[in-house]
């Protein structure tokens, strides 16, 4: 006879028989008996600030370590504080399982204090979700809720758990295997498509490797780079794949999209092969569907078969895991190779090392004399190195440290690509350290993003958890501002956030346990990161005040071609002829 | 756009109507109708989803479908090689004068009278849906006091079933 415990002793033994080392909550009524057991475990349980945080926290921990971040709130407010950081990691495919607390069973349905239909609202922005309302069912949930995020296409899964069933006795059994009859992804390529992929990237004569983050979820990094080096392929790494392809290697023509360089946004455009690894033809990438890549044929490989011909239709479909795909595909043309068929590219790269070399990516220095925002990032890149991790809010300083960043290795870059959420950066950079306690971690942000999240610098100080904060102020809602400079006759309706007066963010820093540091000149630049690396027994937040009116170019305007892409305002690119 | 059958297979779980017609309100595909009932199999329900799109609009249907955990399999049935049926009960005016044209026109379609009031009949139909189109046509002109028809349900001629042998397995499993 197994041993009589409580449903929520249950869920803590779940949650250990699933490798859980650390989670991130904030508790309340209804998930208070699961903390009561918690309280005993080996479970290192964060307390944060906001359960938003919490999530995001959980995403960061996940993308910078592959394993699965963990989320815990209570009802009502509580888990639908965590709806944002869901969806986020929906997007995103982060592995996350998030546990909330439910009212009372018999509660359900009657409107009861703190009750949130969370199951419902989260239907659309989970991978699965469960309502578990009979303690027996908790260690198979869990233990599906692990299995389903953390395989396939990752994603995040909600567990949420009644109060009854928290209290109620029952036996742990944790299941030696799950069952779920309508969830088979398919892992293995079929070999027919590889072979055709294989005589079809020999055979183009203007070919891309368009790489996006299921190449990092799927830890491909190395195999992608033996791809890139047997074919001498150009290679974009979009976004969500930065680091996935060393920066250094000099097929790398950075990222395409609407912020992209001339040379990837160029390169896809007069492209006849997209050969499309774990991307999924976002409209940031894009631009208008229709002119996109107008010439290319199109493989695509990703382990969502709905990705596959979502917005654009692929002449070869490869379906499978793509740390399977990618070594198959160099197999198989390494077959071809030793047949004799060889890909031509040197036009091909004329053209590019030419859009490379005449429009380079760089940024003016202010006329005024005020810290460029664009410098203050490369030297931080720079300075603090591929080693590191970096991770942004959302907005121009995002754009800024995906371009001027140089990333050498998969899982260093994290950002909010997708959903786009401000306040991403701090709590996920949180997250991150926790994984990865060895490594340096930057929350590269924007005052507009630190003001959102900015309380978790006390979880960071009281849990040691020493993160370093590049607060990239231009007192504004940047991203906002460079559109209506562009496209509202700088008419700047609620964009001016007034933080080069308030708040004082060293003071604010200093208030909450970290140190803090201010900079206002180039010349300060690198002796103020330096000073703020060797800083490791507390947070740091580096207040970096930057000119305002700088812009994040080239752009493609929202809705407008790729070919219509500016490489500053009024300045289209010489895109030169095709042959 | 054409019209075509969807028979989804789904484990018979709490909140997988929810996620069925949430998927298709969420990624704004139009339903035309959609009925759900038990199998032959205790623990597998059958959904029979009517959607009017176009081919690439249903490929897309019926991945993200199949992306839901609890949808075990999805056939399209063509009209032609299956047999689709719907139901209808319809509440007609028939005073003394009318009431036996209305008869006369419900033996025609093979549909019978399932209530008689003085001044109203209530008939039911069944068929596909063309037919009870043409039906409701006939009868419109009598005066149609309220109507209600059934979603589509539909089954592949022939003696293949499509709850095949992995989905009978839950049975076991379960």
């Amino acid at each position: 006879m197994s041993e009589q415990i409580t449903g929520a002793q249950s869920l803590v033994h779940s949650l250990e028989a699933a490798g859980v080392t650390d989670v991130f909550g904030i508790p309340g009524g209804a998930i208070l008996p699961l903390y009561d057991p918690l309280f005993d475990s080996s479970i290192r349980h964060i307390l944060v600030r906001h359960e938003q945080a919490g999530g995001h926290a959980a995403e960061g921990y996940a993308a910078a370590s592959g394993r699965v971040g963990v989320c815990l709130a209570t009802s009502g407010p509580g888990a639908t504080n965590l709806v944002t950081p869901i969806a986020d990691a929906h997007m995103d495919s982060v592995p996350m399982v998030a546990i909330t607390g439910q009212v009372p069973s018999s509660s359900i349905g009657t409107d009861a204090f703190q009750e949130a239909d969370i199951r419902g609202i989260t239907m659309p922005i989970t991978k699965h979700n469960y309502l578990v309302t009979n303690a027996d069912d908790i260690p198979r949930a869990i233990a599906e809720a692990f299995y389903l995020a953390s395989s396939g296409r990752p994603g995040p899964v909600l567990v949420d758990v009644s109060k009854d069933a928290l209290q109620a006795l029952t036996t742990f059994d944790w299941p030696t295997s799950v069952s779920l009859p309508g969830y088979h992804p398919v892992t293995k390529p079929h070999s027919k498509q590889i072979r055709e992929a294989a005589k079809m990237i020999l055979a183009s004569k203007q070919p891309v490797l368009y790489v996006g983050g299921g190449t990092i979820r799927a830890n491909a990094s190395e195999s992608l780079r033996q791809l890139a080096d047997i074919t001498g392929i150009p290679v974009v790494t979009t976004l969500m794949a930065r680091g996935v392809f060393p920066d250094s290697h000099p097929q790398n023509l950075g990222m395409p999209g609407m912020h992209g360089t001339v040379a990837a946004v160029g390169a896809l455009q007069k492209s006849d092969l997209l050969i499309t690894l774990g991307a999924r033809f976002d409209d940031r990438v894009t631009g208008k569907l229709s002119t996109f890549a107008p010439n290319a044929a199109v493989i695509h490989a990703d382990i969502d078969p709905a990705e596959i011909g979502k917005n654009r239709v692929a002449d070869i479909p490869i379906v499978g895991d793509l740390a399977e795909i990618i070594p198959e595909l160099v197999a198989a043309i390494k077959v071809e190779q030793a047949s004799g068929a060889v890909g031509e590219y040197e036009g091909w790269w004329a053209q590019l090392n030419r859009l490379r070399t005449t429009y380079p990516l760089g940024y003016d220095l202010p006329d005024d004399g005020t810290l460029s925002p664009q410098y203050v990032i490369e030297r931080l890149g720079d300075i603090s190195g591929p080693d590191s991790i970096y991770a942004a809010g959302v907005g121009q300083h995002q754009m800024w440290a995906a371009q001027f960043v140089k990333y050498e290795k998969p899982r260093t870059w994290l950002n909010s690509g997708g959903l786009g959420t401000m306040g991403y950066s701090v709590p996920a950079a949180m997250g991150a350290k926790v994984a990865m306690p060895d490594t340096t971690v930057w929350a590269i942000d924007g005052d507009g993003c630190f003001q959102m999240t900015n309380q978790e610098l006390a979880t960071c100080t009281i849990n040691e958890i020493p993160i370093k904060v590049a607060l990239i102020n231009n007192s504004s809602l940047g991203m906002v501002r460079q559109w209506q400079t562009l496209f509202y006759n700088s008419r700047y309706s609620n964009t001016d956030l007034h933080s080069h007066r308030f708040p004082d963010f060293v003071k604010l820093a200093e208030a909450y346990g970290c140190y803090g540091l201010q900079c206002d000149s180039a010349e300060q630049v690198d002796a103020t990161i330096e000073k703020a690396l060797g800083m490791n027994d507390a947070p740091v937040v580096i207040d970096f005040i930057v000119h305002r009116d700088a812009m994040v170019w080239p752009m493609v305007a929202a809705g407008a071609s790729n070919d219509e892409l500016m490489v500053a305002r009024s300045m289209a690119p010489e895109w030169g002829s095709d042959d | 756009m054409s019209r075509h059958t969807l028979s989804v297979l789904v484990e018979d779980k709490p909140g997988v109507l929810a996620r069925v017609a949430s998927l298709f309100s969420r990624r704004g595909f139009n339903i035309e109708s959609l009925a759900v009932g038990p199998t032959e199999v205790p623990e597998v329900s059958r959904m029979t989803i009517v959607v009017n799109v176009e081919g690439a609009i249903l490929e897309q249907v019926t991945k993200q479908l199949n992306k839901l955990i609890n949808v075990l399999k999805i056939v399209e049935l063509d009209a032609d090689a299956s047999v689709q049926r719907e139901i209808m009960l319809v509440k007609v005016k028939a005073d003394l004068e009318s009431r036996s044209h209305i008869l006369e026109t419900v033996q025609l379609f093979r549909a019978k009278v399932v209530d008689v009031a003085t001044d109203a009949v209530t008939i039911e139909a069944t068929g596909a849906h063309d037919k009870l189109d043409a039906f409701l046509r006939v009868l419109e002109p009598f005066g149609i006091k309220e109507l209600v028809k059934s979603g589509l349900v539909a089954v592949g001629r022939g003696p293949r079933s499509i709850t095949d042998r992995s989905v009978r397995s839950l049975d076991r499993t379960a």
